[in-house]
Order: C-alpha cells, then structure tokens, then sequence
C-alpha cells in the first residue's frame, strides 16, 4: 500500500530538484541590423535547441564523453569540445558547470536561413574535480558567442566562443 | 639536556610551521592571452605544486616549482574562451581567472553562400555570410573588412566591403544579366574563400511561332526562345503548342532543341495555333490555307 503523504512528498521533491536543476533563462528580443528578421517558431526551436546543447555540454564534460556531444553540437564547435574532453580524461580530471542563468539575444539569421547568431550571458558554477576529489569551483559570469546551424532535425551549435564582456 | 630536546622540539614544530605557511601558493595571472602566444603565469610561495588550467577550449596541467614562473610556449594555449587556472600546493590553492583572445591574423574563412543555382537578373537573389576565424579556429570578433566580388565571365563585376560584426559580415547581391558560371569570392586580407554559383536563364520573355505548309501538315516552329536578358532558353526546356479546330482541342509538348521547338499539325482551314511556355504566352496565328 503507497502512503499518499510520502508519495506526494516524493513527487514534491522530485520536482523540486527539477526545478532547481533548471537555469531561468531570459531572451532578449532580436537585434538583427538588417539580416533576415526571425520567425517565432524559428527563435523558440533555436533556443531550445541551443540550451538543451548545454545539458548534453555539462554531461559529456562531467563524463568525459565526448560521443554526447553528437546531437547538438557540430563542426568546428564539437572538435574543440571533444579535444577538451580527450585532455580532460588523459590529465585524470573532469568538469561540471552548473548553469544558473542563461541570457539571450539573437543577433543574426542569414537570409539564406543556413546560420544563427545568438549572444547568451551565462552564469554558471565551474566546479573542476580530480577523480572525486573538488580541485576548485568557481562561479562565473560569461558572453558566450554562439552560432548555430540547421540540421535535419534540430539546431546545432557549430562556434561556442567566450568572449570578453 | 630535556628542555633543551624540548625546544629544538617545538623550534622544529614553529619552523615547520612557518614553512607550512610560506607553502600558501598564489599565483599572478595575465588578464588576457593571445591565442597561441607564449605566456607565463608567476607563482608565490614554496614548495611544489600542480597547476591545471581548464576551460571548455582546454584543459593543460603542469608540475611546478611555487616561487618560479611557469612558463608556457607558443602554440600550446590557442583556443579562445574563459579559463579557470587552479594551484594546488601540497596543503593550499589557489584559483583565477583569464581570457585567451582570437589572433589578429584572419587565417580562414567560413563562407555560407546560396543559392547555388538561380535564373539571371535576380534582384538580391545571393546571399553570403562570413565567419572570420584566426589560424586556431578561434572567430575573431574585432571589427575587420571583408571583401565579396561576385564575376561571372565577360560580365560585370559586382563587389562590396562590409565590416565584421561579432566575428561575422554578410551581403546580398543580384545575379547578373548573363547566363554562366558565377564565382563568389569573399576575402580578408591574404585570407579567401571562393563559391561557384550557376546563373541560369530566367523564364522566356516572349514567344513568337510561325507556320509552313507542307502538304497536308503545316510545320510550326518557334523563334529562338530568350529570357528578357536575351539568353537563350536551355533546351529540354518544354514548350506548349495548341491548336483549335471546329470546337477541338489539341495541345502537344515539344522539348527545345537547339534553342526553337518545331511541331506538325494537321494544316486545318480556319484552325488557330498558339503557344506557350511556363506562364508566357506567345502569338497566335490563324490558318486560312496560306493566304
């Protein structure tokens, strides 16, 4: 027999840790100077595809799997991310972000529609571990550049680039 | 004799001590890297640590001496992007952090052009975006010329200047009057990327037909079929021939060949031949036997 109470309790925090796992995320309306304005439902796919590319970024970095990175990113994006990994595994050490606030604006849409540019200010919590061991975290306030290429079925990221604010 | 044990004892215990302090590792970090230069990050204190810098670009660790710099030589630091460098000494860190920026060489260029084949006389009917990159891939974002030049051979040559915005500079160009093989070139500095663009002729501007007697068939036949540029219409292209007779209809598909497009039919008195090809309509002529 389930106790009603300790079954809502466990949907209650399972919730909660979703919730919580969650980074608000604020989009900025569009500031194209002239490029192809964006359909809405072009912009909503854009985003989500680009901030589920941020939880397949914080497994694959957290895991030192690379393969993970396959569905959303592409190019020379997912090279360099991969080679991230493959040092991060040869050195013994692996990598969380912990994103907490993601701040987007969509900057350019080719007219042709084969890129996207967003600028996103992510705040994250950087956390660098050594086998189990937490070597540092650190949190961060960072300007992302992001560019972004249509798929067969989704967004993927193709440059990833911090930039100075 | 025992205090004297006893003070060396805790003299021992007080330097080591002492020691255990001046081992608190610190570090002196440039604020900004250019990607690929050599650099070297300035270390204090004693002892020996490890020094890990780590960001989604790179992740680099070296053994180092506390109290020297460790120094790091050209080409071994070269994505751009934010960096977390940690110092762990034997019983502290130390943390920071840093930007390793783009080169201020354009080395590559990722072109995105299309279409890759359209009809003539299109007005911003190609497009081109550029992405600006130095020689590690890094996209520079300082604002740089990019020249487009859209040739096509014994045609005009159309060209812009646009300066880069977040690494990224793009423009729109029309196709030319000219039928043939368009090459797209942008370029920065010593840095170019071609695309080739087929130029097509457009739909037929207009369609004239005449007709000769030939026994009991009249031989129609278009004039040579052109676009408004005055291109000639590829051949394959299908042309629609129609002929009314006594309430009757008949329409026949030709193919263009060599550019003209011929049809028999039968030479009915008082019949009415026209034509057309896509959305444009030709003359019509009407059959009175000749005269």
């Amino acid at each position: 027999m389930i106790n009603p109470l300790r079954l809502t309790s466990y949907v209650l925090s399972v919730l909660m840790v979703s919730w919580m796992d969650q980074p608000s995320v604020r989009v900025q309306p569009p500031q194209l100077k002239g490029s192809r304005p964006v359909e809405k439902q072009t912009e909503i796919a854009v985003i989500r595809d680009y901030l589920q590319s941020w939880k397949t970024l914080q497994a694959a970095f957290d895991q030192n799997q690379s393969a993970l990175l396959d569905a959303y990113f592409v190019g020379t994006a997912r090279e360099k991310l991969a080679n991230t990994i493959k040092e991060q595994e040869s050195l013994g050490i692996h990598t969380r972000y912990l994103e907490r606030t993601h701040d987007l604006q969509i900057v350019f849409y080719s007219p042709e529609g084969l890129s996207i540019q967003m600028i996103d200010t992510v705040e994250y919590d950087q956390q660098v571990l050594d086998h189990d061991k937490v070597l540092a975290t650190k949190s961060m306030r960072q300007r992302y550049l992001v560019v972004l290429t249509p798929s067969d079925v989704r967004w993927r990221v193709r440059i990833l680039q911090a930039q100075l604010d | 004799m025992r205090f004297r044990n006893a003070a060396l004892l805790a003299g021992f215990a007080l330097t080591q001590f002492t020691f255990s302090r001046a081992q608190d590792a610190a570090m002196k970090l440039p604020k900004t890297i250019v990607a690929g230069d050599a650099f070297s990050i300035q270390t204090t204190g004693s002892g020996k640590a490890v020094l890990y810098i780590v960001g989604l670009g790179q992740a680099l660790r070296r053994d180092v001496q506390i109290g020297e710099s460790a120094s790091f030589p050209t080409g071994v630091l070269y994505n751009a992007g934010h960096y977390l460098a940690i110092l762990v000494g034997p019983s502290s860190q130390s943390t920071g952090e840093f930007d390793v920026i783009a080169g201020a060489r354009p080395e590559t260029l990722g072109f995105l052009a299309k279409p890759s084949r359209l009809p003539v006389g299109l007005h911003n009917g190609i497009s081109g975006a550029v992405y600006v990159f130095d020689a590690y891939r890094n996209l520079m974002t300082t604002p740089t010329s990019v020249s487009f030049e859209l040739s096509v051979p014994a045609g005009a040559v159309q060209s812009r200047s646009v300066t880069t915005r977040n690494g990224l500079a793009w423009t729109e160009m029309d196709s030319s009057t000219k039928e043939g093989t368009a090459k797209f070139v942008a370029r920065v500095g010593d840095a170019s990327s071609t695309r080739i663009i087929e130029e097509v002729p457009g739909e037929p501007c207009r369609i004239m037909i005449s007709a000769h007697p030939n026994g009991n068939k009249l031989e129609v036949q278009t004039a040579p079929v052109r676009d408004c540029s005055g291109n000639a219409i590829p051949d394959g292209t299908v042309v629609t021939f129609t002929q009314s007779f006594n309430n009757t209809q008949t329409t026949v598909d030709v193919p263009l060949k060599e550019g003209v497009a011929r049809v028999d039919m039968p030479a009915n008195k008082g019949s009415r031949i026209s034509v057309a090809c896509g959305v444009v309509a030709g003359n019509e002529i009407r059959w009175n036997g000749g005269q």
